[in-house]
């Protein structure tokens, strides 16, 4: 229901595909009827997937159109949260943690490896369009630290080499393994388990 | 009814009151920035900080409620410690630019900071700086001083339901910002008022003024016919600029942007002298001259070919002068519905909006016909949305399709679709067959036509056939876009039974058969049906249509040069005041009257201002009842007929250009532009 009015744009070069545009339906539809504005997060992040990682105007205007909402209110949205981006971004986004528990880690140096070794800033994309870098807070991965998220994938346990390798691995179209790169298991400790080296027998067995 | 102690003092107060409502009633005012009785709370200026007995720390009173046995201090070191904190944080950012800023000398940051400010800053690193948004023609940005109090974006959202102001990105880095568009709104310029800092300030007033310097007169306003209350600031003579005054019943504390800044057509395109035509050409005349030409003209001429028409800003004295001028010279033919209003003058209850602006608080059912209230009456509108806001109010409209701040029913075009609806048919009829204080408003769209009295008469049927009037209850109304019709009509300036109305003045005036036409500030009219041959005595403020026909002009006061009575749509008498004085020759409007009556062998009887308010109070008892809501009488009125099908027009096609005022106006002209309404369409007169 229209309960303000406000200024219709025309029509501009973005839409979501009619793939696209099921699964924001089907976000849309797990809200009651007339709230259908809850699902701007959900429709921003399908909008910037397929905008090539960023979130243009237009893109913007679209979800506020499909929503029927003032496109100011997406657009504060999109604004408010780091994770939509309002620049273009390259095909991979290096997101490098510098949280103290990574910082203390050698995050720092992570970042400062991304830069040189890209030739951009924080936020810049490289002139290939393949890469751009930016410092994120923590990402949870903290018993892994330093890491750095690239598109959807966490690299851990990192040193400024490793990433050196990593960037180069993608940049040939190489597979990377994700998760910890210094070889253990998630965060299991290195060089095997520290504590806990018998299995104790459980509850009311053997005691 | 919960009671609480505010330092040491206990209190009851109503139920669903916040802490700081409650300390105001007990007399303790509370600084605050963010919170605004009219908007929503949002609770993160943190100025408003007292101490509450067993809360850990000092807490935000105005999103705080009150509960029983509450004790509050407002007063305590500790409220004053976390005020000058809050104090010190907000002016971390905000430039030490007062004395080039617009808002100084009626800043709430400059007033606070003086009571809660530190002396010197402790804050070693740069200031935020931000650059300055587009917000059209009448706002003018300097971001830079912006505390996020957020209360333009809840101002805009929620009053002007005009969803285009948004705050985008986050924490300090938070900016206001509206997409680099101009606000699409008739109330835009409240946000001026609403902005507690210099961020928001008016465009057409940037550097021409400090409030101190100006005096301030209380008055009303009169583009439109709301009677919203305003106050006038003058320098002299001229007018800086128009605010709101406070006036629950009217206009709350808001002002619509086409009152307040068409001021700066007051001194514009003004008459200053009379003129009179010689040789086809305006001259220059002195008063003598000009009444000598209407004197020789109007001597012995039978008053039947003498006519006059009332504009739409006129005041009642002026009108009720010029009602008598025209009775001492025997004519019937005069007409204060320049638009063609069929109104009914008979039956006051036939010609007002009953429900009253107030009243609009209690409607649950709106039907709009042939209105637009978001042009014609953008306060009104504001109102509507209001009670929208409240919850279950429905609204439909018939006529041109409306782009208003709530849903709205379209039920068609035309007078076809409001006799369907008397008959009861669609679901709108359900509506407000159900309802229990429904309203309808007829505006002039509808009205002014040739079929208008059938048409009064269709939606008097309507309003009978749902209940509308009932006890207590009066959901009838007209909504007028002129703010002079409902004083016109009350003292009765309108043909006399043998005389003329404002279509039959104007075809007599092409066909010969009216020699002479007063116009009294009317320039709505289409100057071409008059015709070349009637001698035309224009007296009004502006050079606009009126002037350019005129063959005699004698040049009046506009509304903030006069002390006048003004009566607004819901018939409520207020008093205009005199601000500035006219300029050059030109005199209050009902003194040359008096003057004129001279000439022309009818003394008017009165001499000066309260004899003439005597003489309006004998005319119609209503004009004694000053700012009091109208209450009529129920009665018949229009006339039962057959209306044309043609559907409604709009009665404002330009809401930035109404009257001689906002045309003359080059902020209106800019806002007109602006917002894509371009030049009205209907000829002014000044367009060639």
């Amino acid at each position: 229901m229209k309960i303000t009015s406000f200024r219709r744009d025309e029509a501009q070069d973005f839409a979501f595909t009619p793939e696209n545009l099921k699964k924001a339906k089907a976000f849309i539809a797990r809200y009651p009827e007339g709230r259908q504005a809850s699902a701007v997060i959900s429709l921003l992040y399908i909008a910037q997937a397929q905008n090539d990682g960023w979130l243009s105007p237009a893109a913007i205007q679209h979800v506020a159109e499909v929503l029927e909402m003032a496109p100011i209110r997406v657009h504060e949205v999109a604004t408010f949260y780091t994770m939509f981006n309002l620049k273009p971004a390259g095909k991979y986004l290096i997101q490098v943690c510098r949280t103290t528990p990574c910082w203390l880690r050698g995050a720092a140096a992570l970042s400062r490896t991304c830069q040189d070794k890209l030739g951009v800033g924080f936020k810049e994309m490289t002139e290939d369009g393949m890469f751009s870098v930016m410092e994120v807070e923590c990402l949870g991965a903290c018993a892994n630290a330093p890491m750095v998220q690239i598109n959807d994938d966490y690299y851990e346990d990192l040193t400024p080499e490793r990433l050196i390798e990593i960037i180069d691995a993608l940049r040939a179209g190489e597979e990377v393994p994700v998760g910890p790169q210094g070889g253990r298991l998630c965060s299991a400790p290195e060089g095997g388990a520290k504590t806990l080296p018998k299995v104790p027998p459980g509850a009311g067995k053997g005691a | 009814m919960p009671k609480l102690t505010i330092n040491g003092r206990e209190i009851e107060v109503p139920d669903g009151l916040n802490v700081l409502q409650a300390c105001e009633l007990a007399g303790v005012e509370i600084p605050r920035f963010c919170y605004h009785e009219r908007l929503s709370v949002a609770g993160n200026c943190r100025m408003c900080l007292v101490e509450m007995e067993r809360a850990p720390k000092p807490v935000a009173s105005c999103a705080m409620p009150v509960g029983e046995g509450m004790v509050i201090k407002t007063d305590s070191p500790l409220v004053k410690k976390a005020r000058n904190g809050v104090m010190e944080f907000l002016l971390i950012n905000h430039p030490l630019d007062c004395p080039i800023c617009d808002q100084g000398g009626e800043c709430d940051l400059q007033d606070q900071a003086m009571g809660y400010g530190f002396d010197r800053s402790r804050f070693q690193e740069n200031k935020r700086a931000v650059k300055e948004k587009y917000m059209g023609p009448l706002i003018k940005t300097i971001m830079t001083r912006c505390i996020h109090c957020t209360r333009c974006v809840r101002f805009a959202t929620e009053v002007a339901g005009v969803e285009e102001i948004g705050a985008l990105g986050r924490g300090e880095h938070l900016e206001i910002s509206t997409l680099e568009h101009a606000i699409n709104s008739e109330l835009s310029g409240n946000l001026v008022d609403v902005c507690p800092v210099g961020a928001l300030t008016s465009r057409p007033y940037a550097f021409t003024a400090r409030p101190w310097e100006l005096r301030k007169t209380n008055s009303v306003d009169v583009l439109d016919a709301v009677g919203t209350n305003v106050r006038i600031d003058t320098r002299g003579r001229e007018v800086m600029r128009v605010l709101p005054r406070l006036n629950e019943d009217v206009n709350e504390e808001w002002l619509a942007d086409k009152s307040r800044y068409a001021c700066d057509g007051l001194g514009r395109q003004r008459l200053d002298r009379p003129y009179v035509r010689r040789g086809g050409k305006l001259i220059e005349a002195s008063w003598e001259e000009a009444f000598g030409a209407i004197g020789d003209r109007l001597k012995g001429l039978p008053g039947s070919k003498i006519a006059a028409l009332a504009g739409d800003l006129c005041d009642a004295e002026s009108m009720l002068a010029l009602k008598e001028l025209m009775a001492g010279l025997k004519s019937e033919n005069l007409d204060c519905r320049q638009d063609g209003a069929k109104l009914d003058p008979s039956q006051r209850a036939g010609y007002l909006f009953n429900t009253g602006i107030a009243g609009i608080d209690q409607a649950d059912a709106v039907l709009l016909v042939g209105t637009n209230p978001r042009w014609e009456a953008p306060l009104i509108n504001a109102r509507i949305r209001k009670r929208f806001l409240t919850g279950g109010l429905r609204v439909g409209s018939i006529g041109a399709p409306l782009d208003l701040s709530y849903p709205v029913a379209d039920l068609g075009a035309g007078p076809r679709d409001l006799a369907k609806l008397a008959k009861g048919e669609g679901d709108f009829a359900k509506v407000l067959s159900g309802a229990e204080r429904p309203m309808i408003v007829v505006g002039m769209a509808a009205l002014a036509r040739p079929d208008g009295a059938a048409i009064l008469h269709l939606v008097r049927q309507v309003a009978d056939q749902f209940k509308m009037v009932r006890e207590g209850w009066n959901g009838f109304n007209v909504l007028h876009s002129a703010a002079a019709r409902v004083a016109g009509l009350d003292l009765g300036f309108v043909p006399g039974p043998d005389g003329r109305d404002t279509a039959a003045i104007l075809d007599g005036a092409a066909k010969g058969e009216i020699e002479v036409v007063f116009l009294l500030g009317a320039d709505e009219i289409d100057m071409g049906r008059l015709g070349d041959k009637a001698f035309v005595i224009y007296q009004g403020h502006h050079g606009d249509a009126g002037a350019h026909r005129a063959d005699v002009i004698l040049p009046g006061a506009a509304y903030t040069e006069k002390n006048g009575t003004y009566t607004n749509t819901e018939g409520r008498v207020q008093l205009g005041r005199l601000a500035a004085f006219p300029p050059g020759e030109a005199r209050e409007d009902w003194t040359i009257l008096r003057a004129l009556s001279e000439v022309v062998g009818n003394r008017l009887p009165y001499d000066n201002l309260g004899a003439l308010r005597q003489r309006l109070i004998a005319v119609n008892p209503v004009f004694a009842a000053l700012d009091s809501p109208a209450t009529a009488d129920w009665a018949d009125f229009g006339a039962a007929g057959t209306p044309d099908t043609a559907a409604f027009g709009a009665a404002v096609e330009n809401y930035y250009m109404t009257d001689p005022i906002s045309r003359a106006s080059e902020t209106m002209a800019k806002c007109s532009a602006e917002l894509g309404l371009g030049p009205q369409t209907k000829a002014t007169g000044t367009d060639g």
